[in-house]
């Protein structure tokens, strides 16, 4: 379980000499098992409340807390998976995998369940950008992180391939049965991928919204022209 | 086989011109017949091949210490951002001083010979890699240094799976730069206060009146420094593949 308790967090403007407040008192509760997206206008501060839970950024005041305990620094329980090219270009899939684990029955079986054995010896720039997409989720899946943040995974993606890897993603996540926290401004992402969806404010952002999605967990691509799934899109919409 | 012939009628014109240089001012240019016949014999009588070793030797060693003092002390700077204040100042005000401006000073400190000559060749080579490898561990993407916190990555291993090899494009760029500058280092250093090497070969065949082996030396110089970089070239493709074909 995930847990921001009280968050509040201000930049400093050197050129204006004033503060600006990102988060006043945010409070945020992500159950175990989960699948959240927080959805929000570009500059809400998605960005920067990832970096706090992650443990990169400390908050000016409030504490995160993962399963009771206080985060004070970035650790393998949390991995976020980022929406610029993270992977060590240097190193082929395999050694991107060793890197980060030791245990070689465990980079197989991930390597396996993203599709991507058959390119253990490839380098990053072999790889397609979905495929690119995949190893940062195998790496991450194998250091068997209780949570794993997804800061806007897809944008590099285009569009066909974009809902292709969402697809993929959800068979991933159900397989691998971790807490999920999906950051994003693509409404139909959110609503596709989600058990819950959380609309952000402006700031300084609080949560406006909390809104529950009640669709089967082995969603298939089809429901995406339902009345219920565009229903949901334009009502998440006129939210934000 | 178009790149060839290019290359080849760039060839001829050289020496097309040398030739009516040398008919004209024949006392100072050797033909390039003459100094190819002066090749020729050097490489017969073999001592030429004595001085290429002696500057070779001294181009290795003060290339190899340059090389690990120039890359280790920049990813200690990179790495202990705090040391930079200090040492950053320190080299930049150094870095302006031509490697024949220590030649005097080296001859004081270490004598006519070998140490003079790796201590020219190591400043030399030191500020072009220290600067390129500097640059590129400076140039981690924060990206990197966050999933190294993520995955709790070792300092130890940081430094030498993802810093070290991040920074390998850079480096080689100041290593070729680097090989070039000890080459000429090492000629300048053998001129002045050696007893061998290809510089002092020069120096001794002009004193003779021997202009001919002077170009020829010339000429062994040029290729030389050639095949040190194509070798580099060659090193770099076969360590770093990802960033030659990125």
């Amino acid at each position: 379980m995930l847990e921001l308790k009280n968050i509040s967090h201000y930049y400093r403007n050197q050129s204006r000499n004033t503060e600006i407040s990102v988060f006043e008192n945010f409070n945020l509760l992500i159950g175990e098992g989960e699948i959240v997206s927080l959805v929000g206008k570009s500059g809400c501060g998605k960005t920067t409340l990832v970096n706090i839970i992650a443990g990169y950024t400390e908050p000016t005041s409030g504490s995160v807390f993962m399963n009771g305990e206080k985060v004070v620094a970035p650790g393998k329980d949390r991995i976020v998976i980022n929406q610029i090219h993270d992977l060590f270009d240097w190193m082929t899939v395999y050694q991107n995998m060793r890197l980060v684990s030791n245990d070689d029955n465990d980079i197989n079986k991930y390597l396996s369940m993203t599709r991507l054995s058959e390119f253990a010896d490839a380098y990053p720039y072999e790889l397609s950008g979905g495929m690119k997409k995949r190893l940062s989720l195998a790496r991450a899946l194998v250091v068997d992180p209780k949570f794993i943040i997804m800061d806007e995974p897809f944008n590099s993606l285009d569009y066909q391939l974009r809902e292709k890897f969402q697809e993929e993603l959800l068979d991933i996540v159900r397989k691998s049965k971790k807490t999920i926290l999906f950051v994003t401004h693509d409404i139909e992402e959110a609503v596709f991928l989600s058990d819950k969806v959380i609309i952000l404010s402006g700031r300084p952002t609080q949560i406006k919204k909390e809104i529950v999605i009640s669709f089967s967990k082995n969603k298939v691509d089809s429901i995406r022209d339902t009345e219920d799934f565009i229903f949901l899109k334009k009502k998440i919409k006129e939210e934000m | 086989m178009q790149n060839i012939l290019k290359k080849l009628i760039v060839l001829v014109v050289i020496l097309f011109l040398w030739q009516l240089l040398s008919s004209s001012i024949h006392t100072i240019i050797p033909s390039p017949i003459e100094v190819f016949t002066a090749l020729y014999n050097l490489s017969v009588q073999g001592d030429i091949f004595i001085h290429i070793f002696a500057s070779l030797k001294r181009v290795v060693v003060g290339f190899l210490i340059a090389t690990f003092l120039g890359v280790g002390l920049a990813l200690i700077t990179g790495y202990y951002k705090k040391i930079d204040v200090f040492l950053k100042p320190l080299v930049e005000f150094l870095r302006p001083i031509p490697p024949i401006a220590w030649i005097p000073i080296a001859i004081l400190i270490f004598g006519l010979g070998d140490m003079s000559a790796y201590f020219i060749v190591f400043i030399g080579a030191f500020f072009p890699i220290f600067t390129n490898s500097f640059f590129g561990v400076s140039s981690l993407p924060v990206i990197y240094e966050n999933i190294a916190h993520s995955f709790e990555i070792k300092n130890f291993i940081f430094v030498k799976d993802i810093l070290f090899k991040f920074s390998l494009p850079y480096i080689f760029t100041g290593l070729k730069i680097g090989i070039g500058m000890a080459w000429m280092s090492v000629i300048a250093a053998e001129l002045i206060g050696a007893q061998s090497g290809l510089g002092y070969f020069i120096q001794l065949n002009r004193l003779l009146l021997r202009t001919d082996n002077v170009i020829a030396g010339m000429i062994l110089i040029g290729f030389i420094g050639y095949m040190l970089s194509l070798l580099l070239l060659t090193v770099e493709k076969i360590i770093i593949p990802w960033s030659i074909k990125k």
